[in-house]
């Protein structure tokens, strides 16, 4: 095992995405038949119950079963989060690193787009095109989160290559004649993944926050859970004024929860990146050991 | 070693009053100013100067780093253009540079480093002949046994190890020129010798044509034909090793000369660098340089004329020469 997977906080981390990630994959299998719950089954016999030995995490305005909607809202959260990271990481990369490895006009231009992406208001105004464009399922609104939300990311890489580009051994390969795509590819971006895995995880966390931000504020599709829509549908009923904290606590937790995933995740990047860390903390343990 | 100049061969390699000017926030940096250099087959040139005399500017002007202010750079008698260089010109020349812990990449093997430019170049086919002719070039290098070290990441090797690495990924081009821009300078002393007959091995066995560049006039009298010797930015003098350091003629070159310690040289009693260094004094800034003779404020023996003109090349015989007013009328004026 790698040094940075022995790393108790990566392995606690690590331990939370996992659980979450199985939740978007079998969590529907998972409520129907261990849980005998349907997450989108309205039971207006058992509204607001608090919880108890049939609904293990009580019910909804609805009726609906909190425990089953919260395993259900692992899918919509995890797919905003992961698709919205993809697309701000890939245009992130696209524009910082072609910015700063090529320079000149290219870097005026993209420059331009990224500073122009990064003083816009972004929440605002992804709230108003989502707003906009109708019918916003999982995807759109993931789609709107990433589009808006690369700026940042690609001024740090874009300075990160400038950096590189001036490094001895991509001068030198450059002598040696590599075409300056291939410089790209084989000597620049191999550097640049520790940076890029952070900015990703970071990416993830945003998108799930930005996705519930807007399900609170009321963008969402009506048809899919999410963490997000579960705390909006909490908030439209009065869920905290009338105390039924077993309704918006789960998925504010979850949510939480995959924020210090990440945070953890993050710890063991910076290891892999910087060897010297894990040698550090290695060196400590031994002191606690031998003391 | 011969005196003989093979004046009436081409050189391989050469710049012509190569001058470069860089612009710095406004201001303009003479880095370099007619700067002139050849280099022969089976010759190795060093170049010697303090920081910043522009030693690397010229070596990084013959590997067309970067354009040419004034004057050209040739390439077998013919100039060279202004662009990026292309393949074919740098399958002739190639650039080492200065830090070996710096110029391989981290995460790339030995092979990695060496196929490249077996493949870039067209010398290899397919990964198992890249493979043998990789293990031949870390044989010419003295890297033993080259198998090895192949699969070996940068972090697993020496500094020596590295530059030799570096070597054999230029040699993998299969250049006529090299350019060792202090290639020594970052290796530790015990491994700097071996270096050095690396170098001398290149230039004897496959008649490479060398550019050594380096601070250290004892490792270039050890390693070179030909110094030239170059002081913030102008040539200020250059011929055969043994007239150049023996007989220097150049005011700068005496102080430089006098400066480095040599058991062995004869060394004139009057020492005309003081214990303390005072004579020595401070490079100009490049941004606003000396009129006429650049080293004039530092000189002991500045004249009138040396503020009005950069002083003409004297021809001191043997191939020995030196852009000094004190000499420009034939006078002769030897200290030593």
């Amino acid at each position: 095992m790698k040094p940075a997977l022995r790393n108790p906080k990566v392995l606690a981390g690590s331990a939370i995405a996992l659980l979450v990630v199985l939740a978007a994959l079998f969590g529907d299998w998972f409520s129907v038949h261990a849980l005998g719950q349907d997450p989108h089954t309205l039971d207006y016999l058992v509204i607001n119950q608090p919880p108890s030995g049939h609904h293990l995490l009580g019910t909804t305005g609805s009726g609906e079963d909190v425990l089953a909607q919260t395993i259900a809202g692992a899918r919509g959260s995890l797919v905003v989060g992961l698709v919205s990271a993809l697309i701000s990481t890939a245009l992130g990369i696209l524009f910082g690193v072609c910015a700063g490895f090529f320079g000149g006009v290219a870097d005026t231009v993209l420059n331009f787009i990224t500073n122009l992406f990064i003083v816009m208001p972004v929440f605002a105004l992804t709230l108003i095109v989502a707003g906009y464009l109708n019918n916003t399922g999982t995807m759109t609104i993931a789609l709107i989160i990433g589009v808006f939300g690369w700026a940042g990311g690609a001024r740090s890489l874009r300075a990160q290559t400038m950096s590189l580009r001036g490094r001895d051994h991509v001068q030198a390969m450059r002598m040696l004649g590599e075409s300056r795509t291939r410089l790209v590819f084989s000597e620049v971006l191999p550097r640049l993944y520790p940076l890029i895995s952070a900015m990703f995880l970071h990416a993830v966390i945003g998108g799930v926050l930005a996705e519930a931000g807007l399900a609170f504020l009321g963008v969402s599709s009506p048809n899919t859970i999410s963490w997000g829509t579960m705390i909006q549908n909490a908030q439209n009923q009065n869920a905290i004024i009338n105390g039924l904290w077993w309704w918006f606590l789960p998925p504010g937790f979850c949510i939480a929860a995959l924020g210090t995933a990440t945070g953890l995740i993050n710890f063991g990047i910076d290891e892999i990146a910087n060897p010297r860390l894990g040698a550090a903390r290695r060196a400590a343990q031994q002191a606690v050991k031998a003391a | 070693m011969t005196d003989l100049k093979p004046d009436t061969e081409t050189p391989v390699l050469e710049a012509v009053a190569a001058t470069k000017h860089f612009a710095a926030g406004g201001a303009t940096v003479r880095a370099v100013e007619e700067a002139s250099v050849a280099l022969h087959r089976g010759r190795i040139v060093a170049l010697v100067g303090e920081s910043g005399s522009g030693k690397t500017t010229v070596a990084r002007l013959l590997a067309r780093m970067y354009p040419v202010t004034g004057g050209e750079i040739r390439l077998d008698g013919s100039p060279v253009g202004r662009g990026h260089p292309d393949r074919e010109y740098l399958r002739r020349v190639q650039l080492i540079f200065q830090d070996p812990f710096a110029s391989l990449h981290p995460g790339k093997t030995v092979l990695h480093n060496l196929e490249r430019p077996l493949r870039i170049h067209g010398h290899v086919r397919d990964r198992a002949e890249a493979r043998a002719r990789a293990a031949e070039l870390l044989e010419r290098v003295s890297l033993l046994p080259a198998k090895e070290f192949l699969d070996k990441l940068p972090h697993q090797l020496s500094g020596g190890q590295r530059q030799r690495v570096v070597i054999a990924r230029a040699l993998a081009v299969r250049p006529a020129v090299l350019l060792g821009d202090e290639p020594i300078s970052m290796l530790d002393v015990s491994i700097r010798l071996d270096m050095l007959n690396l170098l001398t091995k290149l230039r004897d066995e496959e008649g490479l044509a060398l550019l050594y560049i380096t601070h250290d006039i004892a490792s270039a009298r050890y390693l070179c034909d030909d110094v030239q010797v170059m002081y913030a930015g102008q040539m200020v003098e250059g011929g055969p090793k043994e007239d150049v350091i023996q007989r220097p003629a150049h005011p700068y070159t005496q102080l430089l000369v006098d400066a480095s310690p040599d058991p062995a040289r004869d060394r004139a009693a009057d020492g005309t660098a003081d214990e303390d260094g005072t004579t020595l004094g401070e490079p100009p800034n490049l941004a606003d340089p000396p009129s006429g003779c650049r080293f004039r404020p530092r000189c002991p023996h500045a004249m009138a004329v040396c503020a009005e003109a950069f002083p003409p090349r004297t021809e001191l015989g043997g191939g020995h020469w030196a852009h000094c007013w004190l000499h420009a009328d034939g006078s002769g004026v030897t200290t030593t």
